[in-house]
């Protein structure tokens, strides 16, 4: 039998919408939120203090490693298998009298969740802490359609009351101290009042009595999962407070919105992630709540029972070998709290619902790195490598952070097409095949937060268009280039040496370079530069290669007569990556 | 034992010293050290900047030079630059389809070590002052750089080797495996949080009481140094290399003017005093370091 070759797809998986995009680029918005010196206190103590809780529960697990290893692996193997393993979940869930539906998008997956709280009348909905319904931006959505979702987790009920935005994934107002929290339940809370005290045991006291009312006359949760069980349909929702339970257990209808990439394959690999997680998040050997459901128990529990499968980019990671592994975070925050770039700047300077190190793969990666200004996420870091260490699913953060840098060198030089402007046979572009149309995608390129709300395709097509054109060199890019050709060789860089000297002439008398032109300027803004040497090594060993014995006599050491001669040399540690 | 000197760009052109004060260790040591004339750059500027187009030049040069040059194995006195030989180079090389390279730039990788791993695993170096006579009567600190931490797996060796050095009254740095916000081309593209990095570390520096903040790469030096300078805090920065090769005759000094350059005019008369090559922060070079001068005249 003879087979055909027919090649790839020729359809690009879609990028995502929603909150996922820096509109300010992130030296700007770092500069910006920098200013709030109350705010960079709170955040120092805060992952401070998680960091070194984390730490301690690592230490008392001897096969940690081991695990970080089986998490990385079991991830592996879902990403390999993801079709099979959805359509698995799918049937399963399906047979347990849930409702299955699949978003390729935000827009596609606010419209399905929002016909669902609809279909049961209900105006009102409460909520379980959740990345995905913070990156599609429900609530927003839902309240153009006159649906108000309550949070009900302790830190999105501040973030919400002080209509504010998460800056955390696991502690979305630790930007907040407590001061600063009472004043926030004072003003939007009406039962409390003036004795309300900023102790954390009568503000959890005030949330409580809060959401009470709340949970017993709410007909519809929504929840987001940590994790969804291929093989038996199970979802999982990891929580510290209980409110998570409520809301899994009282309402009539409950929603799930879950990313693809949350599966695991069997409900015995829950065994690696339970253990990974709460060390990982919350420095706890065990998180207080874990709530496993599937499909509907008749009697007991939620009897409508819905789980949304999110794409909104998913696949488009996916496609790329070197990025996908993005997509095995279980969303621990780890790397944020060891992160010294976050700690100084803060979540809200990288934009997107997903901040820190792990949001600056995942943001550029979701949405494709020319939307807004994405492009900037993956330079900030000074790739020192800790998130890389204490990533419980062993994402090499700092190597993907790279590989986005250069595909955003190439992408500005023209040498790849942008992956959301793929010409396909009507000459239109891959991404305006998406169910919400041009807009939405023209929409999203220019400010992110994408309702799939109609505005003028034109400019959108422009920008794009100019996107689409090679950038003219950059003063990067010619420092570079200019590096290059002189680093690629020792005659050139001995020549270029030869003008140490005009350095040491700028610097002058104090011997020290203050101010820099343009991009160098970044340098001397903070920092001073000194005098450069008069020599550099290789010129100045080009004379004094010979002269080992003056050397060594002026040192006053002479070799072989030292008292103690080398040892036996010492074996290498063990790497523990 | 024939060691090949990877100076590295930054300790090539800013910081001579820094590869002189690694020769000294060596030589004192009984071995022969050669300097591979065609080097350049590791290339990690270019890689960790996204441009690796650029970077495969340099790393084509790199491989190239060091495998042209004999001998037992090669050193260089930066965690970081070892470790974008092995984790940088190989990637550059097969990103740009040329598998030979990769091959040969893993063999060069697999020569090559950092200064503390060379001492203490190849020649066995655990004692400094009683193997190397190393002498620095100062408060010192350490700041692991990150990339000799956690690339590397360096652990304490650096550390260790400064500590055995005699004279050296150690104290231990605060949140010393926190990065200290140099990072490349980070350092200017972000200046901001940079800055603020740098403040921390430098807070946490001047907390210890130390006179010297020492570490095993320049450029975090560089960086931190700079940022001290703007602050007047009042520390040194010097690179561990030059605290090993720092003797009771030709001692490492760190107080008034920073100056870079090797010591004397590049002249034969003047050749020893060449040859003690005090430090980056050290007195200028007019004065010469101790015992040093007399010596060397009459060679």
């Amino acid at each position: 039998m003879s087979r055909t070759a027919l090649g790839m797809p020729a359809v690009r998986p879609v990028h995502g919408q929603g909150n996922l995009h820096a509109e300010t680029a992130f030296p700007a918005a770092a500069k910006t939120e920098m200013g709030n010196t109350q705010m960079r206190a709170n955040i120092r103590h805060a992952t401070h203090t998680i960091r070194g809780k984390r730490a301690n529960v690592v230490k008392e697990l001897p096969d940690w490693q081991a695990l970080r290893s089986a998490g990385s692996a079991l991830k592996e193997s879902v990403m390999a298998n993801l079709p099979e393993l959805l359509e698995q979940f799918e049937a399963n869930v399906t047979a347990r009298g849930g409702t299955v539906h699949w978003a390729r998008d935000a827009a596609e997956a606010n419209r399905i969740i929002t016909n669902l709280v609809q279909a049961t009348g209900s105006t009102e909905a409460i909520k379980i802490k959740s990345m995905a319904t913070a990156e599609i931006d429900l609530e927003r959505h839902l309240a153009e359609h006159g649906i108000i979702a309550t949070e009900t987790d302790l830190a999105e009920l501040i973030v919400q009351l002080g209509h504010d935005r998460s800056s955390h994934i696991l502690v979305p107002a630790i930007h907040k101290n407590r001061h600063e929290i009472r004043e926030i339940f004072l003003r939007e809370m009406t039962e409390t009042d003036e004795t309300l005290t900023s102790e954390p045991r009568d503000l959890a006291e005030a949330a409580r009595a809060h959401l009470r009312e709340k949970f017993l006359s709410t007909k519809v949760a929504i929840s987001g999962a940590n994790f969804g069980v291929a093989e038996t349909g199970t979802l999982t929702v990891v929580e510290s407070e209980g409110n998570g339970r409520m809301c899994l257990t009282l309402p009539e209808t409950l929603i799930t919105v879950m990313g693809i990439e949350k599966l695991v394959p069997t409900f015995a690999d829950l065994e690696v992630y339970l253990q990974l997680l709460p060390r990982s998040s919350t420095g706890e050997r065990m998180n207080p709540y874990t709530s496993m459901w599937t499909g509907v128990t008749p009697g007991d529990g939620p009897q409508d029972v819905h789980v949304v499968l999110l794409d909104n980019g998913r696949s488009a990671v996916l496609s790329d070998p070197a990025g996908r592994s993005a997509l095995h975070c279980i969303r621990c925050s780890a790397c944020l709290n060891v992160c010294p770039v976050y700690e100084q700047a803060g979540g809200h300077a990288y934009g997107s619902t997903y901040p820190g190190p792990i949001g600056a793969i995942l943001s550029p990666q979701l949405t494709g790195i020319t939307s807004a200004e994405n492009a900037s996420l993956p330079y900030a870091s000074t790739l020192c490598g800790a998130c890389y260490d204490v990533c419980p699913v062993k994402i090499n953060i700092p190597e993907i952070l790279v590989h986005l840098r250069d595909e955003d060198v190439r992408t500005k030089h023209g040498q790849r097409p942008t992956a959301d402007a793929v010409p396909t046979e009507d000459g239109a572009t891959a991404a305006l095949q998406t169910p919400a149309g041009p807009q939405a995608t023209a929409e999203n390129t220019d400010g992110g937060r994408s309702t799939g709300s109609a505005s003028g395709p034109a400019p959108g097509r422009v920008r794009r268009l100019f996107q689409r054109l090679p950038h003219p060199p950059s003063e990067m890019d010619l420092m570079m280039k200019g590096a290059s050709m002189v680093m690629s060789s020792g005659r050139r860089m001995a020549l270029a040496e030869k003008a140490l000297p005009l350095g040491r002439a700028v610097a002058g008398h104090d011997r020290r370079i203050s101010w820099l032109p343009g991009m160098a300027g970044g340098w001397t803004d903070v920092r001073d530069i000194p005098a450069p040497p008069r020599e550099s090594f290789r010129n100045w060993w080009a004379q004094h290669a010979d002269e080992t014995q003056d050397r060594v006599r002026a040192d006053g050491v002479v070799p072989g007569t030292g008292p103690g001669q080398p040892a036996g040399p010492r074996q290498s540690e063990e790497d523990d990556r | 034992m024939r060691i090949a000197l990877f100076a590295t760009c930054i300790v090539d052109a800013m910081y001579p010293r820094v590869a002189l004060a690694t020769v000294r260790v060596l030589e004192r040591l009984g071995h022969e050290v050669v300097f591979p004339p065609g080097q350049g750059c590791c290339s990690q500027m270019h890689v960790n900047s996204g441009y690796l187009q650029d970077a495969l030049p340099v790393v084509r040069n790199h491989v190239k030079a060091f495998s042209a040059a004999d001998y037992d194995v090669a050193v260089a006195p930066s965690g970081s630059c070892v470790a974008s030989l092995g984790h940088q180079q190989p990637m550059v090389a097969r990103a740009g389809g040329d598998e030979d390279l990769a091959r040969r730039a893993e063999a060069v990788a697999g020569t090559t070590y950092e200064l503390s791993q060379l001492l203490v695993d190849v020649l066995g170096v655990s004692d400094a002052a009683e193997q190397l006579g190393s002498w620095f009567p100062h408060t010192v600190t350490y700041h692991p750089s990150c990339h000799g931490m956690r690339l590397l797996r360096l652990g304490d060796r650096q550390k260790d080797l400064v500590r055995s050095v005699a004279g050296v009254e150690f104290t231990e740095l605060p949140d010393a495996e926190e990065c200290c916000g140099f990072g490349g081309t980070f350092s200017f593209k972000n200046p901001d949080v940079s800055a603020a990095m740098a403040e921390e570390k430098i807070g946490n520096i001047t907390a210890t009481g130390a006179q010297v903040c020492t570490g095993g790469d320049a450029s975090c030096l560089m960086h931190l140094g700079g940022a001290i300078s703007r602050t007047g805090a009042g520390v040194a920065t010097v690179h561990f290399a030059e605290i090993l090769a720092s003797t009771r005759q030709n001692p490492l000094e760190v107080t008034g003017p920073v100056e870079l350059s090797i010591p004397g005019p590049t002249g034969r008369r003047h050749r020893t005093q060449a040859a003690a090559g005090s430090a980056a922060g050290s007195a200028s070079s007019d004065a010469p370091a101790a015992v040093a001068a007399d010596s060397g005249e009459s060679r």
